[in-house]
């Protein structure tokens, strides 16, 4: 079915409908339950798992096949983002047009970073990358401040001349689909549950399968093997009369067209962009994407994002008040002790259990969460888990 | 006039004169054999006729064109395909991907940007693919890593991976280094059929004197960065400066 193996389409599928039914999924607690805290259905949440997904899908088909590891993505995507801005300001705030334009201006940029920085491969490509997001960074913060707005950023402002709106009496302006507006939500109340439905995030939603889909095209092309073959053995390529430049450069451009698309939709979603977006932790943490859920695989990328993403808006919000009231069944000097163990990790200290798993994932599952997964999966089919990774997708043990 | 035609080559890595001045002309549809010592330049030859090293001095002619100055994919899409000193291969991709590679390179060219094809679907790729697979002997590892094989398949698979793109000329750079005497006479078998089933021309580099003179129609031998001679095996068997310089030697370190 589109062009796709009974396999690939079942994962498809099922991506589809999780993604669809997220809202419920994501939110499995009453709302006036103490675990309503870990309820990560709410849209801003929800749009951020798809936008990061979509992140972390377009640089896998860099770093998960060809194996080239760009620290510079974050780049394309804060470009994405700008290109986006600049389209509600002075076209429209139908949120078609400032996505066309992210993928394409995010494009022609990561050909042209692409281009430079594939000169060199390993640790120089790396650094490189690094380098030009680091510069477009500072670029966005002084000297192109008139397109950027500098420190403040970009919003959209009533006064802007948007050509294809009429004009806008007085009103904020907000971004919509054909009138639809992003922001707005169904709530639906189900016993104690509430579930949120948001245009935003079923746009995101549908945007992301669809790059989800084209993914597994890619991988499952002759080009995606070339690019397996660049990871596995440049002199091989070279010597079997395969240029490995072009579609080096090719796979740069195309996740660096992925990550405009998802700088475009975080402006879809949320009216505003600021420089930091570009910052160099903002690339580092895509690479974590990739690696956390499984390099290489077709849906390890959105694993990652997604429990990465939990975690920086779930866990962190855990503090001191909530600890004492999950321990409060305790003695009142245990309760002390086993909070102040535990509170290094949440809160502000999430970065520090993000940390320790990520260690545990590289150290004990170097195939990330997809293999874990895999493993899991093996143990109830009383199979070794080698026998059951899928053909064609490279295990990244080395 | 050969296929390959190498006129006056030298190269020098800092104050070693690695070649001197090699002429060597390879008649098309001929087996050739080069032998030498351990470090006569045999390998660096090889590497200045695939767009690996780029000699100092002289001309190669591969079919009337020169190849200096071109990239090492370009040379292999004027027809030569080489097999490394250690195999060289795909080790993440299965052995069916390996072979398939080669298959899309002698079709599509140096690069194809069908990022949205359905490979799976590609029949003629995987029948010639499949084809290839059978006539090594391999189809029933298809589906293995091609890391995980042993090395006398790694082998195969390569000479298999070259042959795919149906070079006229062959480039083998001791094939059966290391080889158990059993791998080495399969592989002897192997390259005579190859021979008498289609047209090429194979240039070898070989230490062991059985494979050459099991194959060779010709034989060049190298010394010091120079030819010494070059003479049809018989000749060369009975030449006192090669048995003085090279035989010799070689069935010690045998
Ligand atoms: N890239 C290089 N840089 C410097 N020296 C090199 C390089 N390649 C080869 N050499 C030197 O050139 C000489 C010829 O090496 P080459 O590998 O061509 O020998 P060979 O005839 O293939 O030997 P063997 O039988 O051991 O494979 C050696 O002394 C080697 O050390
Ligand atoms: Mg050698």
């Amino acid at each position: 079915m589109f062009g796709l193996e009974a396999k690939d389409f079942r994962l498809l599928l099922l991506v589809t409908l999780l993604t669809m039914a997220a809202p419920f999924i994501l939110n499995p607690f009453p709302v006036d339950s103490g675990m309503a805290q870990f309820n990560a259905g709410y849209p801003d949440l929800m749009q951020r798992f798809v936008i990061f997904g979509i992140f972390a899908i377009g640089f896998n088909i860099l770093f998960g096949l060809t194996g080239y590891l760009s620290f510079g993505h974050a780049a394309f995507l804060g470009v994405g983002s700008y290109a986006a801005m600049w389209m509600m300001k002075l076209l429209t705030m139908n949120v078609i047009p400032g996505i066309v334009v992210s993928v394409i201006v995010a494009g022609i940029f990561s050909l042209a970073v692409g281009w430079i920085s594939l000169r060199r491969s390993g640790i120089y490509f790396s650094i490189l990358t690094l380098a030009f997001a680091q510069m477009s960074y500072s670029l966005a913060y002084s000297v192109l401040t008139p397109i950027t707005g500098g420190e403040t950023g970009l919003q959209p402002k009533v006064t802007d001349p948007r050509i294809l709106d009429a004009a806008l009496t007085g009103n904020a302006p907000k971004a919509n689909l054909f009138g639809l507006e992003m922001g707005s939500s169904t709530e639906l109340a189900m016993g104690g549950w509430v579930f949120t439905f948001n245009v935003g995030y079923y746009v995101a939603a549908v945007v992301m399968i669809f790059a989800f889909y084209m993914s597994i095209r890619i991988f499952r092309s002759p080009f995606g093997m070339m690019l397996r073959a660049v990871k596995s053995n440049q002199q091989r390529l070279n010597y079997t009369g395969l240029n490995a430049k072009p579609y080096t450069l090719a796979a740069f451009v195309i996740s660096g067209m992925y990550a405009g698309l998802a700088g475009g939709l975080m402006v879809a979603m949320d009216t505003q962009v600021g420089a930091e977006r570009m910052f160099w932790t903002a690339s580092g943490e895509v690479v974590l994407m990739s690696i956390l859920g499984g390099v290489g695989t077709l849906i390890g990328p959105v694993l990652g994002a997604g429990a990465i993403k939990y975690m920086e808006n779930i866990l962190s919000k855990i503090n001191k008040d909530i600890l004492y009231e999950w321990f409060a069944f305790m003695p009142d000097g245990l309760q002390d002790f086993v909070i102040t163990l535990v509170y290094p990790f949440i809160g502000k200290g999430w970065h520090l259990t993000l940390g320790l798993i990520f260690m545990a994932v590289v150290i004990f599952l170097p195939g990330g969460l997809v293999e874990g997964g895999q493993r899991v999966a093996a143990l109830f089919k009383r199979k070794k888990p080698s026998d059951n990774t899928p053909d064609g997708k490279t295990t990244p043990a080395e | 006039m050969g296929i390959l035609d190498v006129k006056g080559v030298g190269k020098r890595f800092g104050g070693l004169q690695a070649l001197g001045d090699v002429n060597l002309s390879v008649a098309e549809n001929s087996v050739h054999a080069i032998i030498g010592p351990n470090g006569a330049g045999k390998s660096t030859l090889l590497n200045c006729l695939v767009g690996k090293l780029i000699p100092d001095t002289g001309s190669v002619m591969f079919d009337g064109q020169s190849v200096l100055g071109r990239k090492p994919y370009e040379i292999n899409q004027m027809g030569i395909s080489r097999v490394f000193q250690t195999p060289e291969i795909f080790g993440d991709l299965t052995v069916m991907e390996n072979m398939l590679i080669p298959c899309f390179a002698k079709r599509d060219g140096a690069f194809t940007p069908n990022a949205f094809a359905a490979m799976r679907k590609d029949g003629e790729m995987f029948d010639r693919a499949s084809h290839m697979l059978e006539e090594m002997n391999m189809a029933d590892k298809r589906h293995m890593h091609a890391a995980s094989l042993s090395r006398g398949d790694k082998r195969r698979l390569e000479i298999g991976m070259c042959l795919s793109q149906e070079p006229r000329l062959l480039l083998l750079d001791e094939p059966t280094a290391g080889m158990a005497r059993a791998d080495t006479n399969n592989t002897i078998d192997l390259l005579k059929q190859i021979k008498d089933d289609r047209d090429i021309t194979i240039a070898i580099i070989e230490h062991d004197m059985h494979v050459v003179f099991s194959l060779a129609e010709r034989i060049t031998v190298l010394a010091q960065g120079t030819p010494l001679v070059e003479d049809t095996p018989d000749k060369i068997k009975g030449h006192p400066k090669v048995r003085e310089a090279y035989l010799g030697e070689s069935q010690d370190a045998a």
